[in-house]
Formats: structure tokens, sequence, C-alpha cells
């Protein structure tokens, strides 16, 4: 009996120890870098370069994308990235930049959209693909203005709810849902600290940094490349790009962070 | 064909605050990949004038990140003076870029 | 002569070769005239070699040289670094990497114009202490800080 209290003793104060354990690196410990970084981000060296193939004539068609209605009007940009995803009655579907910008570029300008999805995920140290510049520039667009996702149309409310569904799910293998890693405070992978998306302040963060610099890359990444990242990481299957899926989780986040102040490209490890 | 900087230079007091992003892929020499170890390629010498005259001559190594930064802080400015910079790297590539200084808020 | 002239020119540095060639009129007013790369310091694998190469010969601790960087590197191929140097007539600022292959990240020679600051960033191998080695009056001042490195960045 005495033998097993004491190892009862042992496993008690092992798990409040756990429990109670600090994470190895402090929020503090980061912010004097993370500062430096995302005042100076490289990133703003695509938002030129987005601007540039925005207003190029280009594709089959040769016509440039001020025609593109990003559902303030064709081609009026200020604010239309911050109410975004948003329900587009041309395509009859909720779309986020990405996948609208996809829209624009095969509609207008006669691009096929197999080979624009095939290329929008640049590969690390290169130049970086059209959509990650043009998904950059259209959302700096916005800079300085409040996210404002509203859920007016009946398919908009059903993507929120159907991301809010996929973030709570657990999924596949490894039982993962979005929430495991994304759903408390403090929590990291290795040394990488996780936004804490169920409260306001880490789904603002989410909603007003994307498109983002990912240092560790040298390139500009979208929202559709994080999604699909995290559903590697749960070792789920690829997404498609522009896919429902990934359109229903960030009409989730966005609307839950409205009201935070759009300030792209954001800064990435 | 080198690409553009981005060069902010705002007034504060009388002192301008320049800050600089290139795009460079400042490769040390040492990295792998499939095709082979990528060759040494960085900027080593960049120089900031202010309407015309030196005020800053960096030497750099290839430990200078890729996609770098540079900031520095320019005395006796007022706005509208020309803020010039210019790098060059080990394989002789060069680029200039200018920008007037700006008011400060 | 030869070998006299070219130890002059080390021994003077890039400034003082700068004079040299000014004074024979080729330096052209207004020009970008960038001074020699120094091959010898950037080479040093020590950083008494890189030291010597820069022409400090002794280093005086200073607490007027603020290093800004941060205590734990997030990525450490892009280390943010700051110096800032309160020392008047501050001639240049160096930046070191002790551990790195080849310490010496970066110098920076400040001219009439410039303030003794500057900010970049570098890549570091591993953890290590980022010292700065600004000379100012001819003389050379030191101050170091360290940076953890988890992931390294050199390669």
């Amino acid at each position: 009996m005495k033998k097993m209290r004491g190892i009862g003793l042992v496993v008690l104060s092992a798990v409040a120890f756990l429990a109670v354990a600090p994470p190895v690196m402090a929020q503090g410990d980061l912010s004097v870098g993370r500062k430096m970084l995302n005042e100076d981000n490289p990133g703003d060296l695509w938002v030129d370069i987005g601007k540039e193939l925005f207003y190029q004539k280009r594709g089959p068609k040769k016509v440039s994308l001020e025609q593109c209605d990003f559902g303030m009007g064709p081609g009026n940009l200020p604010g239309a990235a911050a109410r975004m995803p948003r329900y587009f009655a041309d395509t009859d579907r909720v779309e986020d930049m990405e996948s609208r910008l996809i829209t624009c570029m095969t509609k207008l300008q006669g691009f096929d959209s197999n080979e624009l999805m095939k290329k929008a995920i640049s590969s690390p140290r290169s130049k970086g693909s059209d959509i990650e510049a043009l998904a950059l520039y259209v959302t700096s667009r916005s800079n300085g203005m409040k996210i404002n996702v509203t859920l007016s149309h009946q398919k908009e409310y059903d993507a929120y709810k159907a991301g809010e569904y996929i973030f709570y799910r657990r999924n596949g293998q490894t039982d993962f849902g979005c929430v495991q890693c994304h759903g408390e405070p403090d929590k990291r992978i290795r040394l990488q600290d996780l936004l804490h998306m169920t409260v306001k302040a880490g789904a603002q963060e989410v909603a007003s940094t994307w498109p983002a610099y990912r240092g560790a890359h040298y390139v500009v990444r979208t929202m559709q490349w994080r999604l699909n990242d995290c559903v590697w990481q749960m070792r789920l299957p690829d997404l498609k790009y522009g896919t429902d899926y990934s359109i229903a989780l960030t009409t989730f986040l966005n609307h839950r962070g409205n009201d935070a102040v759009m300030q792209v490209p954001g800064f990435k490890r | 064909m080198a690409d553009p900087m981005k060069i902010r230079a705002t007034l504060q007091g009388d002192t301008a605050d320049v800050r600089i992003l290139m795009r460079h892929p400042m490769e040390t020499g040492t990295r792998k990949t499939s095709s082979g170890v990528v060759p040494l390629h960085f900027i080593q010498s960049v120089i900031v004038q202010h309407n015309g005259k030196t005020v800053l001559d960096a030497q750099w190594s290839q430990a200078i990140s890729q996609n770098p930064f540079l900031g520095v802080r320019v005395k006796g400015a007022k706005s509208g003076d020309k803020i010039s910079v210019t790098w060059t790297d080990n394989k002789g590539d060069k680029r200039t870029d200018e920008v007037a200084v700006a008011a400060g808020s | 002569m030869k070998q006299l002239r070219r130890n002059f020119l080390k021994l003077s540095g890039g400034a003082g070769a700068m004079a040299a060639v000014a004074a024979a009129g080729l330096l052209k007013a207004g020009s970008a005239w960038a001074a020699p790369w120094n091959k010898g310091a950037f080479e040093s694998k020590a950083v008494a070699d890189a030291q010597k190469n820069l022409g400090a010969t002794s280093l005086i601790e200073s607490k007027d040289i603020i290093i800004t960087a941060p205590d734990i590197a997030e990525n450490g191929a892009t280390v943010p670094v700051a110096v800032t140097s309160k020392i008047p007539n501050t001639q240049s600022i160096s930046i070191i990497a002790e551990n790195n292959p080849f310490p010496l990240a970066a110098t920076f020679e400040i001219m009439a114009g410039g303030e003794g600051y500057v900010s970049t960033r570098i890549k570091m191998g591993k953890t290590s202490d980022v010292r700065a080695i600004v000379k100012a009056d001819g003389k050379f001042y030191t101050a170091t800080k360290e940076v953890k490195v988890t992931v390294g960045g050199c390669g």
C-alpha cells in the first residue's frame, strides 16, 4: 500500500508539473524580433509586383483585371478584401480572395484555371506566383480598414457554419481538428507558438495578416497555402486549390476576426 | 536584371529615417539542392547617398539574410532631399534606386 | 617600394585608401565610390583575425553601443540586428556573429552625414554572441549581446 501511494504521488506531482509548467518561450522573448521583422517586411516588395500584374493586359484575351469585381464593383479595390470571403452572383458561390482571382483570371483574361491552380503556390526562394502577388496587392488595398465579413447571403451563412463545423471536427488517423492546435492558449509545435483562434484576438490576427511573407520560404504565402499546410500537418488529403472546404474555414475565421485592422503583408517565421 | 528596391525615407526632426528593402538571393555558397551546390552570390557593397554625397558605405558578407534589409539615419535632411541607394554584388550586378525624403507624421 | 605602399594601404584601411585615391585626383565628386571589399576580414574564420583585419588591435568595452536583437531568433536565417552607437564621431560599425563559420557579417562606414546607427538582418549558424565593433576617433569600442538560435540559418 505504501509503495502504491508513493507511485501515486509521483504520478500526481508529474501531472501537476505538466499542468503548471510555463511555455519554454514566453511571448515576450519573441516580440522584439517579431516587431523588427514586421516593421520592415520584404513582402512589401511583392505589393508593387502585384499592382503591376493587376493593371497589365494579360492572358489570351489581353485584358487587365480592372473589370474584376471583388464585391464592390468592377475594379473598386479599397475595402473589398476586408469583406471577403463573400457571395458572388456571377459564380453563385462564396469565394475567397484567391478563388475570386482565379474566377476573374479565367473569365476575363482567358487563363486556364487548372494551369493557374497548379502554379498558384510558388516554390520557396522563387520569384513567387502571380496569384500570390495579386492576392497581396488587392488585399493591401484594404490596409488600415476594419475586417467586415457580413453573413447577409444564405450561402455566406452556410459557409460560416460549415467552417465552424470543420474547425471543430476531428478527422483522420491522427484524430486532429483545427481546434486541437488552435483551440487553447499557449500551445506550440516544437518551438512555434500556435494562435489561439477561438478567442477574438487570435481570429483577428488570422483575418488581418494574410497574405504574408513567409520568412523561411522567402516568398509571399496566402491563406490557401496555409490551410493546405495545416491539412498536411493533420495528415489529411491535400486540399484542392480554392475548394469549398478552405473557403468555409476562411469565412468562419475572418468573420470571427471582424473589426481587426487589415495590415498586409504579415510576417511569418 | 536586378529587382527594384523599396526605399522609405521619413523625416524625424532633421534626421531622415531611411529603410531599404532589397530582393537578392544572398547565397552562401553552401546550400545544396538536387542539382548541386548553389554558388556564392551576394551583395558585397551598398552605398547610401544624400543629395549626391555618400553618407554610408557598407560592405556585406554572404551572412546578410536573403532579401536584405538596411536601416540607416541621415543627418541634416530636409523634405524633398534625394536619397539614393546602390548595391553591387559579387557577380558585378548593380542596382540603384532613389526616393525623396518625405515629411514625417 | 611596392610592398611598402601595399602595407600602407592595408594599414590605413578603407578610408585611408580612399583618401589617397581622392588626393590623387582619381575620385570624381559625387560618384558612388565604394571602399574596397575587406576580403581579409570577411574570410577570417576566427573572431580575433576578423578583428585584426578590421584594424581593431585593442577593443574598449562600451555601454554606449546598444545592440537591438531578439534573445531568441525564431529563424536563424533572418536575425534582425540593429546597432546604435552613442559614441561621438563614430566612423564605422561592424557586426560579428562569433560562432559563424565566417564571423564578420558586415561593416558599415559612416560618413559625415550619417548617424551612428545601422539595422539589418543576419544569418546565424547557431547560438552565439553578436558583437558590434565601433570605430570612433580612431579608437575601437565593442559590446556584445547573446542571441539564441534554435534553427540555424547558414545553408
